[in-house]
């Protein structure tokens, strides 16, 4: 009935596509996130926009651009040729580009959040200590932001995890590679295979929940002041 | 009362407010029919344009949605509004009327297709020598679960013997018009599509796969249940096979059906 063998790929793969994606993200989104919260420079909110583009842009939108973009004629065919590629679409390093953009909001936001929140207070404490700048955003920022970064990353986890039309758009449901598990439902669905539907979209169902969860939980027991 | 009494009341209230909507709205649909069709995505092109010349002929309107053929199948299972079905194969209309989703004696061949081995680069594709030499990274087929097209791809490859050396390169897209994409932006070098696709140009390369190495591919259309009482329905099966669209399925170079 079930082979776990066919399943399984899938969801190793979106694992490690979400793991990955969600690594990305915290190295490329907590300089933005400090950058948007600390910034006064009067643009700001239009890198906040452009950062919060996905939220609102159909995937079709996203997945179009991509696939022009990663192609031979766009700078994902450079990028490819010089590891002897012809076009980042179809391949493992094309969906975490696209993962990264589509999940970008999910990360960056919490994190500014919790930057914005730490105020101008405990920076210039540690800068009258003489900390440097970097030691301060280190000993200082990084740690009472700690509740954003768990937020945004098992956010941008999650999101990954449940990213399908760009996917479907970009990744040519090679098997092992880019077929991961929402395309394996969608394949399932339309072949009405549905049994194994069934088992992956509940496992997926029981995911989501036991995310949503977990995030509400972790933020209550956070936002408790500390004995 | 019983729940099934009040839910049918309900059904019949809600429809007569959509039917007193629709009729105030819009008195047009009032006059002329139209037939909800859903078309397998290798006769998109063809299908507008017969769509069009319908509308002409007939003053009904056809409203085409596209998809692959199993796909297509999926839905009409849990009752799309479709009441036309153009199959690109046999088996899923056949398996339509089998289930009682469609109307017994309605099935007919409208086309026979053909896939060719495409790309846009104008050197690459000269014949089967190009599968067995495989000087290319992705060949793009339709996802032969659901598209016949892609399965006569991995019908092709099969019978050249190449399917096992080149199946790491396979990148599959969901029906033969994202296939068709996925060749045309060049994010795959080529792949099989279907000739319609390629028929009205004569841009990048081309191999016309030749009959013994697939069988053609029947292409049947059938009445669903849905249509079995709309005259536009009826109407458009028979158009298909008229006159009119036999020269649109020529000039996409489809075989004609019976």
């Amino acid at each position: 009935m079930l082979d776990l063998a066919e399943i399984w790929p899938p969801i190793r793969l979106t694992l490690e596509l979400a793991t990955v994606t969600t690594v990305v993200l915290l190295v490329v989104g907590t300089p933005i996130a400090w950058w948007l919260a600390r910034s006064t420079a009067r643009w700001k909110e239009v890198v906040a926009a452009v950062v919060a583009l996905p939220l609102v842009l159909p995937p079709t939108v996203l997945g179009f651009y991509l696939l022009v973009a990663l192609g031979p004629h766009g700078p994902g065919g450079w990028i490819a040729g010089l590891f002897g590629g012809r076009s980042l679409a179809f391949t493992f390093e094309g969906l975490v580009i696209g993962s990264v953009l589509y999940s970008m909001p999910f990360v960056v936001q919490p994190i500014r959040n919790a930057f914005a929140a730490i105020g101008d207070r405990p920076l210039e404490v540690a800068a009258t200590l003489r900390a440097t700048p970097w030691d301060t955003f280190w000993s200082v920022a990084v740690p009472l932001a700690r509740p954003g970064f768990v937020t945004g990353a098992v956010l941008g986890f999650a999101h990954t995890v449940g990213e399908f039309g760009v996917v479907l758009m970009i990744g040519g449901n090679i098997p092992g590679e880019t077929k991961v598990l929402s395309v394996a439902i969608y394949d399932y669905v339309e072949t009405l295979q549905w049994t194994q539907a069934h088992i992956l979209a509940a496992g997926m169902l029981v995911f989501a929940f036991a995310v949503i969860l977990a995030t509400m939980l972790l933020e209550k027991r956070i936002a408790r002041p500390r004995p | 009362m019983s729940r099934s009494r009040v839910a049918s009341r309900l059904r019949a209230g809600f429809a007569a407010i959509v039917v007193a909507v629709f009729a105030g709205l819009s008195p047009a649909l009032a006059r002329a029919g139209e037939v909800h069709v859903a078309v397998a995505a290798n006769f998109a092109e063809a299908a507008r344009e017969i769509a069009a010349l319908f509308g002409t002929v007939t003053g009904h309107g056809a409203i085409l949605s596209f998809g692959s053929t199993g796909q297509l199948y999926t839905q009409i299972s849990q009752a799309a509004p479709f009441e036309v079905f153009l199959a690109a194969d046999r088996v899923r209309p056949r398996m339509a009327i089998e289930q009682g989703l469609a109307v017994a004696g309605s099935q007919v061949t409208y086309a026979t297709g053909r896939i060719v081995l495409f790309s846009s680069d104008a050197e690459l594709v000269k014949g089967e020598a190009t599968l067995r030499e495989g000087r290319f990274t992705k060949l793009a087929i339709a996802n032969p679960a659901t598209a016949p097209y892609g399965a006569a791809a991995v019908e092709t490859m099969r019978a050249l013997g190449v399917h096992d050396a080149l199946r790491d390169r396979l990148v599959q897209g969901t029906n033969i018009a994202q296939t068709y994409q996925f060749v045309a932006t060049g994010n795959a070098e080529l792949g099989f599509v279907a000739l319609s696709q390629v028929a009205g140009h004569d841009r990048g390369s081309r191999w016309n796969v030749p009959f013994r190495l697939y069988d053609p591919i029947a292409q049947d259309a059938v009445l669903l249940r849905r249509g079995a009482e709309n005259p536009a329905a009826v109407a458009f099966m028979a158009f298909l096979q008229g006159v009119e669209a036999r020269a649109v399925k020529q000039k996409y170079g489809y075989g004609a059906g019976n």
